[in-house]
């Protein structure tokens, strides 16, 4: 099948940016939409043009490294879907479709579709763990783990960092993930001690990266490729709203143990 | 060069404890003044990097994706095994240690893999603590599953997910380390070369991949976790982004490559649909606990739907020919088996390049059994997965699978404490040789790289650095500009060809070439065939290779560039290896060296690792062997029929 793709093009992070259009004739359904890419940049490459840069790397829908915008949907059209697991099942002949980088003030743009993801890993650092040494753990089994709550902690650990839910928020909030970090961990009991500080030291980290704050769009859940619930947010807020009110937050930064 | 193992004299039980206990420490407030660089951030430099952190040493810690989070090791499905025995069925250290010999094929060092049974049950309180959600009983207490055969259920696992929240939790761990200042995380940026002052690994050469930038960093020890070299072969289950060219670029400099050809080739991949297919789908091996694989007994009904296809028409093949293991038979065993049903002219699904290569793992039996939505539950995500990818209904028609590269045991040679043949290189996880020997058993990936990462390396890390002086060398010596020097040449001579071929063309011709000559079935004519035409290939990519752009940008055609350069180089390292070894074991058969079909090793001259030691390029590189005793585990046949 014929497919058009409109593809925004960007040198470096401070160069300006602009459409490009590639068509390609020979798309098969059993392709992924990145084999369809590596298949137009093979193409550009033997022109003697730059292929489009993207990221990428399972390939299997679990390291979170792909996306971007298809059509104004991130990660495009499938539900549930990584860009890398999308096929060109889910596209007809003669479509014409956009592909734009995440947009997001905190996600500055890399090159092409490439951006820099890099402010979830400080939202991580700034108290996404649970302080334990290496060699202090007790015996696993001493602490039972309720089936619910392991298998709630479980639905919003399956978070792959990709982004999708802050492109696809009006407001470029972080909540979904930021909420689905601090779920996994407070739903726990190896998590309970740290929940309070943690809610309260990854939600101003995430303040300070510049996304922005949540107005319960929940466009993110239904973009989620792993299906995060929102119910994560409504956690990390009363989290936050008990750890402002009741919770004195502990002095300085973060030791490491040790 | 004698190799020396430095494996503990004495009784195996004990060896390690003596071991810890005879190295040397390095005093808490000294450790600061302690640089350590680790290469990767996947289980094992994760793992590595954070604990190193806690332990107070200053870190370095690279890896070439955007975010140590997304590393590999994030792909892993079925779990990891742990001798706990809380399932009370006859597990043991002992059992794990004997089932990981055995199913190495008697290729691995016992006193390896006896530690990393001991330290099995460490990860997993470990990990629990961190917050990694295992699956668990009603009663709150951690569920277990059979795994790859094993006779005991032993493996942890978090649905089909387990290497993601494992690495979650190492990647959590490293994250606290980087907010405390321990640790300094370097993301998209590459090591392209290991610095060597008087013998001794000092430092890296690196590239940074958004800026292009080269520049070099000096530590007190280097540890390379940088994983396996699956992509080789072009199509394989690892992320596009795996490659040799860490591991590869420290054997250049003098570090000795162990058993190259030990590769793994996994049963359950979803086959390939087209000549543009740019990587294979992994299938949980846990599937075949339900699932009955099967081919036409007749060639003519290949075509066929397999509903038209009556029972007594089908070739139920590993029931048949390994009765005791039957579908669970070991990876290398039930992969072969597929190969030679597929040769046959057996082989189902659409043809591709003119053949039919894929068998059917059929779940109409369990789903009779146990009902759609038992195995729903069990199997949901990757019926889902599968249906995606091939657009069919696995619960209405019997899913396609054929064999894939998937993990590589073959690695940097290590002694027991993880050193390279190059002092204060350390190498660890999948990058190393040294626990699996000629196989991998399932699950059993995760449980080394995090025994390598959060349990050995920072003892024998410390023990090397306490006998070092704390920041001796610094960037300004010499070495470093040399060794920068010579990556940005060899970038800039990449740039420079602007040839007529691209780079994935050459790592395609070199993958379909090791793929036919050194992939599930080896012989003599086709490995000397291949050891012909590597440089050949490898001369027309540095005459007629295209690699568009600058090196002052982010370019990721250089960054492929570079690394098929060296795949292109490791892959006639891998023939050579797998020519001198005359004999068959796990996932190396040898057609000269088989039993109707059954692997024959040859215990009484190939009981031994193969180390290679670079010798120049275009020379044939030197091997080393390191004896292999068995005190515990008598070598027997590994039979599973």
């Amino acid at each position: 099948m014929k497919i058009v793709l409109n593809i925004w093009r960007q040198s470096t992070r401070s160069a300006k940016g602009a459409f490009e259009r590639h068509e390609l004739a020979d798309v098969t359904e059993h392709m992924s939409f990145l084999e369809m890419l590596d298949v137009l940049n093979e193409r550009l490459t033997a022109q003697g043009k730059e292929p489009v840069a993207f990221d990428h790397d399972c390939r299997e829908g679990i390291c979170g490294a792909c996306g971007f915008m298809i059509d104004g949907q991130a990660h495009g059209p499938a539900v549930r879907t990584t860009v890398c697991q999308l096929h060109m099942r889910s596209f007809k002949d003669g479509d014409e479709l956009c592909l734009e980088p995440f947009r997001a003030a905190a996600f500055p743009v890399v090159r092409d579709l490439m951006v820099d993801r890099s402010a979830f890993d400080r939202i991580v650092q700034a108290g996404g763990f649970i302080s334990v040494n290496t060699g202090s753990a007790p015996e696993a089994n001493s602490t039972p783990v309720g089936k619910d709550a392991a298998d709630k902690a479980f639905d919003a650990a399956a978070c792959i960092g990709c982004g999708a839910c802050v492109a696809s928020c009006p407001n470029a909030s972080a909540m979904l993930f930021t909420s689905a970090k601090a779920s996994h961990l407070g739903l726990l009991p190896h998590g309970l001690p740290e929940r309070h500080d943690r809610a309260v030291r990854m939600v101003s980290q995430m303040d300070a990266e510049g996304f922005g704050h949540c107005s319960q769009h929940t466009e993110c859940e239904a973009v989620c490729p792993k299906g995060i619930k929102v119910e994560n947010i409504a956690r990390l807020n009363r989290d936050y709203l008990f750890a402002s009110l009741f919770h004195s937050p502990r002095e300085g930064e973060a030791d490491g143990g040790g | 060069m004698v190799l020396d193992s430095k494996i503990p004299s004495g009784a195996i039980e004990t060896a390690w404890d003596r071991h810890r206990f005879s190295m040397k420490l390095v005093n808490p407030a000294n450790r600061r003044k302690y640089t350590v660089i680790v290469v990767g951030s996947g289980l094992a430099g994760a793992a590595a990097a954070a604990t190193l952190g806690e332990q107070g040493y200053n870190v370095l810690c690279y890896c070439f994706q955007d975010t140590p989070r997304r590393a590999h090791s994030i792909a892993a499905q079925g779990g990891i095994n742990a001798a706990k025995n809380y399932q009370n069925d006859g597990d043991s250290i002992y059992r794990l240690f004997y089932d990981t010999v055995k199913g190495g094929d008697f290729r691995a060092r016992e006193g390896n893999v006896y530690r990393l049974s001991q330290l099995s049950v460490n990860i997993i309180d470990q990990a629990v603590a961190q917050g990694v959600p295992f699956a668990r009983e009603y009663g709150g207490l951690l569920a277990n599953r059979s795994f790859g055969g094993a006779q005991v259920s032993r493996t942890f696992y978090a649905r089909g997910q387990t290497g993601q929240q494992l690495l979650i939790g190492a990647y959590q761990a490293l994250s606290r380390q980087i907010a405390a200042g321990r640790v300094k995380m370097f993301a998209r940026t590459e090591m392209l070369d290991v610095v060597l002052v008087n013998g001794r690994a000092q430092g890296i050469v690196v590239r940074d991949l958004e800026s292009g930038a080269i520049s070099t960093a000096a530590a007190d020890a280097v540890c390379l976790a940088t994983g396996g070299y699956s992509n080789a072969f072009f199509l394989s289950t690892n992320a596009m982004g795996c490659n040799v060219t860490a591991t590869w670029r420290a054997h250049r400099k003098g570090a000795l490559f162990a058993n190259p050809c030990f590769t793994q080739i996994h049963p359950t991949c979803i086959p390939a649909s087209g000549a543009y297919q740019s990587k294979l789908t992994l299938m949980s091996e846990s599937l075949r606990n339900d699932g009955r694989v099967w081919v036409p007994k007749n060639p003519a009904d290949c075509a066929k739907s397999p509903k038209d296809i009556p029972e007594e028409d089908r070739d139920y093949y590993l029931e048949r020919k390994y009765p005791s293991f039957g579908n669970l038979s070991p990876r290398d065993i039930a992969s072969r088996a597929a190969k030679q049903v597929c040769d046959d002219g057996r082989g189902v699904g659409p043809a591709v390049e003119g053949a039919r290569r894929g068998v059917y793992l059929d779940f109409a039996d369990a789903i009779r059994r146990l009902g759609q939505k038992a195995i729903s539950e069990r199997y949901g995500n990757l019926f889902e997965m599968y249906e995606r990818i091939t657009g069919e209904n696995p619960y209405e028609t019997p899913m396609r699978m054929y064999p894939a590269p998937h993990y590589t045991m073959g690695g940097l040679w290590v002694d027991y404490n993880l050193e390279s043949t190059i002092p204060g290189l350390f190498v660890a996880g999948e990058a190393n040789f040294s626990d699996h020997g000629a196989n991998r058993l399932g699950a059993s990936a995760l449980m080394q790289g995090l025994a390598d990462g959060y349990f050995v390396l920072p003892f024998t890390l410390a023990n090397y650095l306490a006998g070092v002086k704390a920041g001796a060398v610094t960037t300004s010596h010499p070495a470093f500009n040399d060794a920068a020097t010579e990556v940005k040449a060899s970038v800039q001579t990449l740039l420079s060809i602007k040839g007529s071929r691209t780079v994935d063309s050459f790592h395609r011709e070199l993958g379909t070439l090791l793929w036919e000559r050194c992939g599930m079935a080896r012989n003599r004519a086709g490995l000397e065939d291949a050891i012909a035409k590597i440089p050949k290939i490898r001369e027309e990519f540095w005459a007629n290779v295209n690699v568009p752009g600058s090196g002052a940008e982010l370019n990721q055609s250089l960054e492929r560039a570079g690394r098929v350069a060296d795949l292109l180089e490791f892959g006639e390292l891998m023939c050579r290896d797998a020519l001198a070894r005359e004999e068959s074991c796990g996932g190396h058969f040898r057609e000269e060296h088989q039993d109707d079909g059954e692997a024959k090793r040859n215990d009484a001259e190939y009981s031994y690792a193969a180390a290679w030691e670079y010798a120049g390029a275009g020379k044939a590189p030197t091997l080393h062997k390191e004896p292999l005793t068995f005190n515990y585990v008598k070598p027997v046949t590994r039979s599973y029929k």
